[in-house]
């Protein structure tokens, strides 16, 4: 190994890591979505049509999450409402 | 009690039929009686790897159709009495193949042999889905490469959810089989390591297949490259069907050769 070598590897980043972080954050988000119920995208919809009968929002300020614990399951449902004018 | 292992891996060209071929050939060099089955349809190829192309005269379709029976379906490698081959079709019928069919042929597979394998085609479509439904054990195939792995842990999921196993809440055994490997690229950054990808898919790992030449020579000449039993791969490929049978042997291959003073002016392989 030369010394130019030396230097290049204290480079933090080499294209392997970039890869495996990479990697690592899509698959642990795509694993996330896998263990979802089917119908969670649906449920989201409608919730969101419902509220927006009475109040406009953003479908951005939806959020619809599963949480298995133990044997318990834990639907959790948070809306930002748009500020009063 | 027969055994069905399933060669899989989402994406195309990483080595399924290559391992398939392999693993099924290393199985009947080692006295088990093996089948090799080739659930491509439509593309099938495993008939070229395994070099009995020109022996094809029914197929999987032609067998659950019931317009031919085992005897008659079943190719009898040159190499081993032990080893089968059963071709794909490569009719352009998507739906040739169903659950219930597949089914019926495995279990007369069963009675004879200790061995299946059941050769994947890429994608998730219905012949990756069938090749998977019946299996006791998988094999992923995957190459140190982002869209590989990916896709190999997209089928990890698929393998606990849609499977027979997965339904009756029982578990496919998984091995990770990481082919196209450089350990000289993986020193150089350039590449990711083995430890990278058990890392992501946190599976146990089968074995670690070099990049060689040798994959490439063995398929011109429609040889297992298992066979080639003087090149790297072909001896990694040995190593991964020993612990495949509950060996625990190191693995090999996963350092760079230094290269002497002859081979770095010449620039030798």
């Amino acid at each position: 190994m030369s010394i130019f070598d030396y230097f290049r590897d204290r480079k933090k980043s080499t294209p392997a890591s970039i890869a495996k972080e990479r990697l690592q954050i899509i698959v642990a988000h795509e694993r996330g979505q896998r263990n979802q119920p089917d119908y969670l995208p649906q449920l989201q919809q409608e919730i969101i049509d419902v509220i927006s009968k009475y109040v406009p929002i953003d479908r951005e300020q939806v959020h619809v999450a599963l949480d298995n614990q133990d044997d318990c399951s834990i639907l959790e449902l948070n809306i930002t409402l748009p500020e009063r004018p | 009690m027969a055994k069905v292992i399933v060669v899989t891996s989402g994406k195309g060209g990483v080595g399924k039929t290559t391992t398939s071929a392999a693993i099924g050939t290393g199985l009947a060099l080692r006295g088990f009686k093996t089948v090799i089955v080739d659930f491509d349809v439509g593309l099938r190829n495993l008939d070229l790897i395994m070099g009995c192309e020109r022996r094809v005269v029914y197929d999987f379709v032609n067998l659950i159709n019931g317009d031919s029976n085992l005897n008659q379906t079943l190719i009898k490698d040159k190499r081993s009495d032990n080893l089968f081959i059963l071709p794909a079709s490569q009719t352009r019928d998507k739906d040739a193949l169903t659950v219930e069919g597949v089914e019926r042929v495995l279990n007369e597979l069963k009675e004879t042999f200790d061995y299946i394998v059941c050769d994947s085609p890429a994608g998730i479509e219905k012949g990756a889905h069938l090749a998977m439904y019946f299996a006791d054990e998988a094999v992923v195939v995957t190459n140190p490469e982002v869209s590989s792995v990916r896709d190999s842990d997209r089928m990890l999921g698929l393998l606990s959810s849609k499977s027979r196993r997965a339904e009756n809440g029982e578990k496919i055994k998984e091995n990770l089989l990481l082919t196209r490997y450089n350990p000289e690229r993986v020193e150089n950054g350039e590449m990711l390591s083995v430890s990278d990808v058990e890392d992501i898919l946190s599976i146990p790992l089968l074995g670690v297949i070099p990049e060689s030449q040798a994959v490439l020579k063995a398929s011109n000449q429609g040889i297992p490259v298992i066979m080639d039993e003087k090149s790297d791969a072909g001896q990694a490929y040995s190593d991964a069907v020993e612990r495949l049978l509950g060996k625990d042997i190191p693995h090999r291959f996963l350092e760079a050769q230094k290269k002497g003073l002859l081979q770095r002016l010449f620039g030798g392989r």
